[in-house]
């Protein structure tokens, strides 16, 4: 068995606190009893605490949080991550892993022996103790590390933790979606579809558990 | 292995052409039909719960186990080939109703010369027009033979659109470049999305001839033939790599499956993994008699059966004839042989890339919700000082644009990747980046095919299919001619920035072109040349049959479920008016 380890994060610097209008300007709401809890502690699945603070450090550096709007602090994108590698895909069931292995050309794919786990664990140890450097310097670090299998698969990651539905523990509050004013899933626009030539149709969007009023199971539970 | 009782047909695979073919033969015979479908059992409410991105069009959860079976890949002979690991280029579904359930529903008629490909352009260009290497092929059936089987199959599916020949009378608004259409289609065309609404008018001003894609996302409520109602199309946006939770889209499931379900005479069992067929007899004239197959907990069965129907998917079908040892491998040092021969793919590319000032809404739209023109097709345009031979069709499709697989899409002026420059970026086009795409024909050649690897296995420890291909310089200048078109296109459009398509160069297994593979099972009217004749009944084992687009002699630009259903139905009217009064070969 494993230790359980927990992300503890200030409340402040996730989701649900930044609301963003259709016009995408922020507003931070202080919502008073969110205030008081002072910080959450967030169930990790895969990592461990500080290896999470790593992680969330890197993919806050590729989504800063900044003027052009949230990013993947916000989103939760460590919590996605987390969550993917503890699941099947961390393990690699969504590829062929059989050998031999070879070294092939660009156009065959990748070909290495490495599930995702794998590329996280030797990524780790190459971010080891970014979550205490200063910005400037996360970058400096991160730049060493561009053309690595590691960072593109980091750099996926955030995006797809920045824009999933929130059951995959990223998007939080779809925080996301709003910020690129994506609706989410969305029964019909049979309406809209020939009446919003060259204008935005911005609704605020839903989840699919709002959108179907029951939970559903995602992949990473199976 | 266990014995089962025998059945009259057997039929492996519960996709287009298998439960189209259930359904001719269960509806119109008292045979006993089975279907044996390696997936799992599929329903409409089913799709009510696949609205998600990750899950479906990243985890690709209605595709092939690939954990379980893949293929592998090599550009030439002399390469060592490796498996194809992860998908990209195509994607297998899995399960009834096959990869019919995740399609986008583009459903094309190919154009007539592209039947008679040799010998329209040998006519029209000369030998020597050809390129070196080549292994083009007539298909054995031509245009005006299939015309009441691609209406059948539109009917069915209540294709979304508007005839552009209708009975040789040319109708502005319609495909003018397409072949005779007996009728018009069964419902008009779908919305136009913005994004098409601009190409449809920049395309206009061009003086090319713009039309709506034909869509088996049908545009209002349908009962087709069979008495089967569907919903019309929301435009919710969740087509490709999904199934359609209103059942707007046909798919088997919702347009042949409650057909099925009616008869007796039909049975379905899924998880059922059909590993050989088996043939006795020789290899000169044998009679297929029945297959065998594993069950989920590794079971196995023999099922006899009097006639087999093969129609497990193009790479599926090839594998399946060439680990039953049925029929001569394909060789291409000596271009003897037939099983595995003529592979081909699509040249299907992103011809230009287009940012614009205004807001696009992509995330409306349906997997063939869109607006192409025609006017670089087959030989419907000039190619005496053109590098290559045949065409394609422009288009652009508002397929639903999904914010994993698209944020970041940027024009090539902005270099960064990632932190807070990128992230603006990509906020500003996130909505703003649209595609013109090019679907273009693939054409057969000696060293492009198949054959059994000799080194990676699936899970049951038979040898994976070795796809060996490659692009030639005429796909390679088709897709450059087509890009410099898309870029004229994209300008007319109001483009603030363009990116054309970079080029071909070699064929790359990790970029997503389309689940329209061909070959491999080719038809023809030379047993020496094609492994099925023009019925789709195997050459020598006469009581087998091979369906889908295994069957096609080279790949002709379009999306292929239309034929592939449409030859299906030929078939099966020749087995039920011909066949059963008198077995054995038809041709």
């Amino acid at each position: 068995m494993r230790r359980r380890h927990f992300l503890t994060v200030s409340v402040a610097s996730v989701g649900g606190l930044l609301i963003y209008s259709l016009d995408r300007r922020p507003h931070r709401v202080l919502a008073q009893e969110r205030l008081s809890l002072g910080s959450i502690r967030i169930d990790l699945r895969h990592f461990t605490e500080s290896e999470a603070l790593d992680v969330a450090a890197a993919a806050a550096r590729i989504l800063p949080s900044d003027e052009s709007g949230p990013g993947a602090s916000e989103a939760g994108v460590v919590v996605y991550i987390d969550r993917q590698l503890a699941g099947p895909y961390g393990r690699d069931k969504y590829r062929y892993s059989v050998g031999p292995f070879a070294e092939g050309a660009p156009e065959q794919g990748y070909q290495g022996r490495e599930s995702p786990r794998d590329i996280y664990r030797q990524g780790l140890a190459r971010i080891a103790g970014m979550a205490r450097l200063q910005p400037a310097a996360q970058d400096q670090l991160l730049r060493t590390l561009e053309d690595t299998l590691f960072f593109n698969l980091l750099r996926t990651h955030t995006i797809e933790g920045m824009f999933c539905d929130p059951m995959h523990g990223g998007n939080i509050d779809m925080i996301g979606w709003q910020w690129i004013g994506f609706p989410g899933p969305r029964m019909s626009y049979r309406d809209e579809i020939e009446q919003y030539h060259g204008l935005p149709f911005r609704p605020k969007p839903l989840s699919l558990a709002q959108v179907l009023g029951k939970r559903v199971k995602p992949s990473e539970e199976e | 292995m266990k014995t089962l009782p025998a059945t009259d047909v057997v039929i492996i695979g519960a996709g287009w052409t298998g439960l189209t073919m259930a359904k001719e033969l269960a509806s119109r015979t008292s045979w006993n039909v089975l279907a044996l479908e390696r997936g799992p059992a599929r329903k409409t409410s089913d799709y009510l719960d696949d609205m998600d991105e990750l899950d479906y069009a990243i985890r690709l959860r209605m595709m092939q186990d690939i954990a379980d079976e893949t293929v592998t890949f090599r550009h030439t002979p002399r390469d060592r080939a490796l498996p194809v690991r992860q998908y990209g280029s195509f994607l297998p579904g899995t399960g009834v109703g096959g990869a019919g359930e995740h399609w986008s529903g583009i459903s094309y008629r190919y154009l007539p010369d592209a039947f008679d490909l040799l010998t329209r352009t040998v006519e029209k260009h000369g030998v020597k027009r050809l390129p070196e290497d080549h292994s083009i092929q007539d298909w054995g059936v031509a245009y005006d033979e299939l015309e009441p089987y691609y209406a059948r199959t539109e009917a069915m599916m209540g294709i979304s659109g508007k005839a552009g020949n209708l009975r040789g009378r040319r109708i502005e608004g319609g495909n003018v470049f397409e072949g005779l259409r007996s009728g018009e289609y069964p419902t008009p065309p779908m919305k136009t999305p913005y994004l098409a609404a601009l190409f449809e008018e920049a395309t206009r001003r061009l003086g090319y001839h713009p039309y709506p894609l034909p869509a088996a996302t049908t545009s209002q409520a349908y009962k087709n033939p069979d008495g089967i109602s569907r919903a019309g199309c929301s435009y919710c946006g969740y087509c490709e790599r999904f199934g359609c939770m209103i059942g707007a889209k046909a798919q088997p499931t919702n347009t042949l499956l409650p057909v099925l379900n009616k008869r007796k005479n039909f049975t379905l069992k899924t998880g059922a993994w059909v590993r050989r067929i088996v043939v006795e007899g020789g290899a000169k004239g044998g009679q297929a008699r029945g297959v065998e197959y594993v069950d989920p907990s590794g079971r196995e069965f023999f099922q006899p059966a009097e006639i087999v129907f093969l129609a497990s998917w193009t790479l599926n079908n090839t594998r399946l004839l060439l680990l039953s040892k049925i029929g001569d491998p394909y060789r291409p040092d000596t271009g003897q042989g037939t099983v595995g021969k003529n592979l081909t793919h699509q040249v299907s590319i992103p011809a230009a890339m287009a940012f614009f000032d205004k807001p696009l809404n992509r995330f409306m739209g349906a997997g063939s919700a869109g607006i192409a023109v025609n006017d670089f097709d087959g030989d419907v345009f000039d190619h005496s000082n053109l590098p290559f031979l045949r065409g394609g069709s422009l288009y652009t499709v508002c397929y639903g644009f999904r914010p994993m697989a698209n944020f970041g899409l940027l024009p090539a002026t902005v270099k960064a990747r990632w932190g807070s420059e990128w992230k603006k970026q990509a906020l500003h086009y996130y909505d703003r980046t649209g595609r013109i795409s090019f679907y273009g024909e693939h054409l057969a050649y000696r060293h492009n095919y198949m054959d059994l690897d000799p080194l990676y296995k699936d899970r049951n420890g038979d040898p994976l299919l070795r796809l060996t291909l490659d692009w030639r310089d005429n796909e390679r200048g088709m897709a450059q001619f087509m890009s410099s078109k898309a870029v004229e296109i994209a300008r007319a459009m109001g483009a603030r920035e363009i990116t054309p398509f970079p080029g071909l160069k070699r064929y790359d297994a990790t970029r997503y072109q389309s689940t329209h593979i061909q070959g491999g099972a080719i038809m023809g009217s030379n047993p020496a040349q094609s492994v099925v004749n023009r019925y789709l009944q195997h050459w020598r084992v006469s009581n087998l049959f091979v369906l889908g687009a295994s069957a096609f002699p080279q790949n002709p630009s379009g999306n292929p479920t239309l034929t592939a259903v449409a030859l299906t139905y030929r078939t099966a009217g020749v087995v039920i008016d011909r066949y059963r009064k008198r077995p054995g070969a038809l041709a």
